[in-house]
C-alpha cells in the first residue's frame, strides 16, 4: 500500500486492516505517534488525515491510503509549527509521551477555529494526559493562536 | 513488635547486606575518571562529567527521566558549580555504580517522626543506611529523591571538573591556578587570554583530581533558582524523544502478551495452531511469570498489531487459582475486622492518647476509606530484549536500573555483568516503573527468539489489569478536645497492606522480612500537628492483591485521613479550619507560613455564591505543602474551579519545574479524588481501559497558582508532594458548601 506521509510518498507491505498506527510505527518507522490505549480513548495516537485529527489506533490502514497523512514528525514542515515554538515558550512538556498527539490534536483545533476560547480548547482537547500538562496546553495554545494571528 | 527490636532487626538486615562492605575502600561519591568510559575522543574527568572534542559538557545522570525533570535539574547542580552555560550541556544515563546509589531513597524511609530527626537512635541508623545505600549501588528514582540525592555529590562533581579546568589551562599557559578562573563555558587568565573547553581536552588527561573542592554559597549561584528550560522539551515536541516503545533495532520482532487474569491463577493449557497459523507470526510462548508477573502467554510476530491480533485468536484455559472468590467487598470487610480486632504496631506515641480520649469533654470519631489505584503511566509496560552469544541487552523505561540488571541477570541464568541496561526515556512512572515484572518476561522471549531482539509491549488492558496497585486503606481516627475546644488527643489506627516487604519479595526475595513499613502509615503518624497526647498505630493486613508505590505512596491516602479528620475537629470546636490549624503548629513556623501563604493567596473564605473553599495542609518527602481548593457543583458533581497551592521545597533549584510538578501533582490527585477506583470480582481487576478508569481531561482541570515560600535550606523532595493535599482539600470544600462530609475515596455526592 502507499501512503503519503509528511510530503513523502512511502510504501508499506501493510494488511489493510491493520491501525494506521502500527502502519507508521512498526512498518514506516515514524515513531513519534504513540500508543496509549487501542481504542481511540486517549489521543496518544492522533494524526491529520486529510487536515483532521484522527486516532490512528483505531482507523484502519486501507482509509488512510490514497489520503495526506500529517505526524508530529512534519507537523512544522521544516521549522518549528507555531504550536511547537508555543509549547516550547510554555515549558508544556512533562515525560512528553502524550505530547504528540496533544500538538496534532491542537493542530487540527486552530486549522479549523484560528482563535478558540477557553470553552472550545476545553471540548476540543479531549486527549489524556497523566503528567498533568493541561493548564499549560491550554496557555500555549492561546499563545500559537495569536502568534499565527500576528504573522498574518 | 516494639520499636527497639524494629530498629535493631533493620541493622540486622543490613548486616546481611553489606557483606564485603569491609573489603571496599572508603570513597566520596565522586568517582573516578575510570567510572565513565571515554567515549569517542572525549575525556572523563570524574564519574559525573566529561568533556566531548568540541567542548560539550557531557553529565551522566543516574536518574530516570519521566517527566519530572531531572535531565534539567540535575545538570543544572553541575553546570552551577562547573561555571558553564546550560546549553553547553548534554545529558547521558550514567553506567550503573555505586557511586550513583540513591542513598536518600533509604534514608527517608526510616521510620522516624520528622521532630525526632535528631534523635540518636535516628541518627545512627540513619548513618548505617545511608552508608549502606552507597554500596548497595541502588540507582532508584522514586520517593522525590533526585535533587535531594545529587545535591551535594553533583555540585561536587562539577567543582571538581572546575578545578581540574583550571589546572588545565594553567598548565597550558604555564601559569598559576590562582591566576585563572572558569565563567560562562571558558577558562579566562586574568591577563585577558581565553580558552574554551575543547581546546584543553589534551592537557584535562594529564590533571589529577582535586583532592577536596569549595562548593559556592547560596549567595553566589547563578544557575540554581531561577527558571530554566528544560533540557528535553524540544525532542518532546518534534517527536524525536525516545521512549521504550520507540527503540528500533535491526531485525527486531515485536511481541504482545495476555496474562492470566485472576490474581494469583496459573496457565492450564493452550494450543497455539490458531495464533502461528496468521502471517507474521513468529513464534507463541509460555512465560511462567517472575519478580511479580503473572504466568502469560505471548506471541512473537513481525509487528506488535499482528502479536496481539494472534493473541485473540487463541483459546487460553486458565487455573483461577485460590483468588478466585476475592472481592474488593470481601476485603474491606476483611480490613474493617482487623481494624476491630488487633492493636497494630505502634509507630508514634507521645502522651497517653487512650487517656486523654477519655477524659476529652468532647470526643469526635470517624472511619475513612481508600480504594485501590492503578498507576496508568501514559506509556504502557514495555521492554526490549536481545539475548545473542551469552550476553543480554536490555532497552526499558524504568525507575530501578540496578534492580532491573539483577532481575534479568537471574531471569537469564547468566552474571549481572553480562547484562548490559539502557535507560530510555519515560512516558510516565509515577512509581509503576519501579517495578521489572516485565522484564523477566521481555528476558525470556529474547532466549526464545535468540538472536533476535524482540520488543513486548502490554496493551493497555493488560497494563490496567497487571498493576502493583495503591493499597486499599481503612483509617479510625479519633480525636478529643477539652472544655474549651482546645485539642487534646490524636489518636488513630489504620488498616492496610505493606508494599515494602511484598516489593521485597519480588525483587529480592532474600532480604524479605515482615517488618513494619513506614509507607503503610506515612503522613498519618508523623504530623506537625502539636496535640498533647498521640497515638498512632498500623495493622498490617496481608492480601493477595499485588500492590506498590503509587505517587506519593502512604501520603497519597493518609493526607485524605489526616487532614479531612483535622477539618472535622475544627468544625467540632467551632474555629476557622485554617485557624484551628494554625494554633496546632506554635513549634513549627515553616508549616504554619506555608499554611499562611495559602490562603492569603487564595483570599480563605471570599468565595461567590455556590461556592466554598477547603484547605489542606501536608509534609511528604522533606517538603510542606499547603492547597486552598474552590469547589463548586455541576449536575450534581464536583467541580473544582481553582487550586492555589503553596510550598515550601527548601532551595527551589528550577522553580518553573517546581511548579509544573506542583501542577502535576495535583492534577494526578485530582484524578483520583473524583474518579480513581479500583476494583476487584471474583478475583480479577474489573476497570480495564481508561473508559472504566476515568482520568481527568483538559475541561475538567482547574485553573491553578503556585507560591513558593523562600527559602535557602536545602532542597525538598517536588514530584509527589502536590499530590497528597488535594483530595482532602477538595473533601473539606465540599463539606462547607453542602455539609456532607465524604469519607471515602473517590469523593462521591450520590453516595
Amino acid at each position: 500500500m502507499e501512503f503519503d506521509v509528511n510530503g513523502r510518498r512511502l510504501s508499506a507491505d501493510a494488511d489493510p486492516d491493520m491501525p494506521l498506527l502500527w502502519v507508521l510505527r512498526d512498518l514506516l518507522g515514524l515513531t513519534g505517534t504513540k500508543y496509549g490505549c487501542g481504542i481511540g480513548a486517549c489521543g496518544a495516537c492522533t494524526v491529520l488525515i486529510d487536515g483532521r485529527a484522527v486516532r490512528s489506533c483505531v482507523f484502519a490502514a486501507r482509509g488512510a491510503s490514497g489520503k495526506t497523512i500529517r505526524t508530529i514528525e512534519g507537523l512544522g514542515a521544516g521549522r518549528l509549527h507555531p504550536l511547537q515554538r508555543a509549547w516550547i515558550g510554555h515549558q508544556v512538556p512533562q515525560c512528553g509521551y502524550c505530547q504528540s498527539g496533544m500538538l496534532i490534536a491542537a493542530a487540527a483545533l486552530l486549522a479549523q477555529n484560528p482563535h478558540p476560547s477557553d470553552a472550545e480548547i476545553d471540548a476540543a482537547m479531549t486527549n489524556i494526559c497523566r503528567c498533568g500538562t493541561y493548564p499549560r496546553v491550554r496557555a500555549a495554545i492561546h499563545a500559537a493562536a495569536r502568534a499565527m494571528r500576528d504573522a498574518l | 513488635m516494639k520499636r527497639r527490636s524494629f530498629i535493631l532487626g533493620g541493622i540486622g538486615l543490613s548486616g546481611a547486606l553489606v557483606v564485603g562492605w569491609g573489603v571496599l575502600p572508603p570513597r566520596s561519591r565522586l568517582g573516578g575518571r575510570e567510572t565513565l568510559p571515554p567515549l569517542y575522543g572525549a575525556v572523563s574527568l570524574n564519574g559525573w562529567v566529561r568533556i566531548a572534542p568540541d567542548g560539550t559538557v557531557v553529565v551522566a545522570v543516574p536518574r530516570s527521566e519521566m517527566g519530572q525533570g531531572v535531565y534539567t535539574a540535575l545538570p543544572m547542580l553541575v553546570a552551577e558549580e562547573l561555571e558553564v552555560p546550560l546549553a553547553q550541556v548534554r545529558v547521558e544515563q550514567a553506567p550503573i555504580d555505586a557511586i550513583y546509589g540513591n542513598v536518600a531513597v533509604l534514608v527517608t524511609g526510616l521510620p522516624f517522626h520528622p521532630d525526632q530527626e535528631n534523635g540518636d537512635l535516628a541518627r545512627a541508623s540513619e548513618w548505617i543506611v545511608a552508608k549502606l545505600g552507597r554500596e548497595l549501588d541502588l540507582q532508584v528514582t522514586g520517593g522525590s529523591t533526585s535533587v535531594r540525592d545529587a545535591w551535594r555529590p553533583m555540585r561536587e562533581a562539577g567543582a571538581a571538573a572546575r578545578a581540574m579546568l583550571i589546572a588545565a589551562a594553567a598548565k597550558q599557559w604555564n601559569a598559576a591556578p590562582a591566576q585563572c578562573s572558569v565563567s560562562d563555558g571558558v577558562v579566562r587568565h586574568l591577563d585577558g587570554r581565553k580558552l574554551a573547553l575543547r581546546e584543553l581536552i589534551g592537557t584535562l588527561r594529564e590533571v589529577p583530581l582535586p583532592g577536596e573542592v569549595r562548593l559556592k554559597p547560596a549567595q553566589e549561584f547563578t544557575l540554581i533558582g531561577k527558571p530554566a528550560p528544560r533540557l528535553d522539551v524540544p525532542d518532546k515536541v518534534t517527536g524525536q524523544a525516545r521512549f521504550g516503545i520507540d527503540v528500533r533495532l535491526p531485525g527486531m520482532l515485536f511481541a504482545a502478551l495476555r496474562a492470566c487474569p485472576t490474581i494469583g491463577g496459573t496457565l492450564r493449557t493452550v494450543d497455539p495452531a490458531p495464533a502461528l497459523a496468521l502471517p507474521g507470526v513468529v513464534r507463541v510462548s509460555t512465560l511462567s511469570g517472575a519478580a511479580g508477573g503473572a504466568p502469560a502467554v505471548a506471541v512473537v510476530a513481525n509487528s506488535w498489531w499482528t502479536a496481539q491480533r494472534a493473541l485473540d485468536k487463541l483459546r487460553i484455559e486458565w487455573d483461577e487459582g485460590p483468588n478466585a472468590g476475592m472481592s474488593s467487598d470481601w476485603l474491606l470487610a476483611r480490613m474493617r475486622g482487623a481494624l476491630g480486632a488487633e492493636d497494630g504496631f505502634t509507630f508514634y506515641e507521645g502522651g497517653d492518647g487512650e487517656a486523654a480520649l477519655k477524659r476529652a469533654v468532647q470526643r469526635v470519631e470517624a472511619e475513612y476509606r481508600a480504594p485501590h489505584l492503578a498507576h496508568a503511566t501514559m506509556e504502557p509496560m514495555n521492554c526490549t530484549a536481545r539475548f545473542a552469544d551469552g550476553r543480554l541487552a536490555i532497552w526499558a523505561p524504568t525507575q530501578v536500573p540496578s534492580v532491573l540488571r539483577h532481575v534479568a541477570a537471574r531471569a537469564a541464568g547468566i552474571d549481572a555483568d553480562r547484562v548490559e541496561v539502557n535507560v530510555t526515556l519515560l512516558g510516565g512512572g509515577f512509581g509503576r516503573r519501579l517495578e521489572v515484572d516485565f522484564v523477566p518476561q521481555a528476558v525470556w522471549l529474547a532466549r526464545d527468539v535468540s538472536p533476535a531482539p524482540v520488543q513486548l509491549l502490554w496493551s493497555r488492558e493488560e497494563d490496567t489489569t497487571h498493576d502493583f496497585y495503591r493499597p486499599a486503606a481503612v483509617a479510625k481516627m479519633r480525636g478529643g478536645l477539652d472544655a474549651n475546644g482546645a485539642p487534646l488527643a490524636w489518636v488513630t489506627k489504620s488498616v492496610s497492606d505493606a508494599i515494602v516487604p511484598q516489593y521485597l519479595r519480588r525483587t529480592y526475595p532474600a532480604l524479605a522480612a515482615d517488618t513494619p513499613d513506614k509507607t503503610t502509615i506515612e503522613g498519618l503518624f508523623d504530623q506537625p500537628y502539636e496535640f498533647p497526647h498521640r497515638h498512632c498505630a498500623h495493622v498490617t493486613h496481608h492480601t493477595p492483591v499485588p500492590i506498590g508505590f503509587w505517587r506519593s505512596v502512604g501520603h497519597s491516602h493518609n493526607a485524605f485521613f489526616a487532614e479531612c479528620f483535622i477539618d472535622e475537629m475544627a468544625y467540632a470546636a467551632r474555629r476557622d479550619p485554617v485557624d484551628f490549624r494554625r494554633r496546632l503548629l506554635a513549634r513549627h513556623a515553616r508549616h504554619r507560613a506555608v499554611l499562611e501563604l495559602a490562603a492569603a493567596k487564595a483570599q480563605w473564605g471570599r468565595v461567590g455564591p455556590g461556592r466554598a473553599h477547603g484547605i489542606a495542609l501536608h509534609e511528604s518527602f522533606g517538603s510542606i505543602v499547603a492547597q486552598v481548593a474552590e469547589v463548586s457543583l455541576a449536575q450534581g458533581e464536583i467541580r473544582v474551579q481553582r487550586v492555589v497551592c503553596a510550598i515550601d521545597c527548601g532551595t527551589a533549584v528550577n522553580p518553573e519545574i517546581v511548579a509544573q510538578q506542583l501542577e502535576s501533582g495535583i492534577v494526578f490527585g485530582l484524578t483520583a479524588a473524583l474518579y480513581g477506583e479500583i476494583t476487584i470480582a471474583a478475583g480479577r481487576v474489573e476497570q480495564r481501559n481508561f473508559p472504566q478508569y476515568r482520568m481527568l481531561t483538559l475541561g475538567d482541570t482547574p485553573r491553578i497558582e503556585t507560591h513558593l515560600v523562600p527559602s535557602d535550606a536545602p532542597p525538598g523532595g517536588v514530584g509527589e508532594v502536590g499530590t497528597p493535599p488535594i483530595a482532602p482539600a477538595v473533601a473539606n470544600a465540599v463539606f462547607h458548601l453542602t455539609g456532607r462530609r465524604l469519607r471515602s475515596l473517590p469523593l462521591r455526592l450520590g453516595a
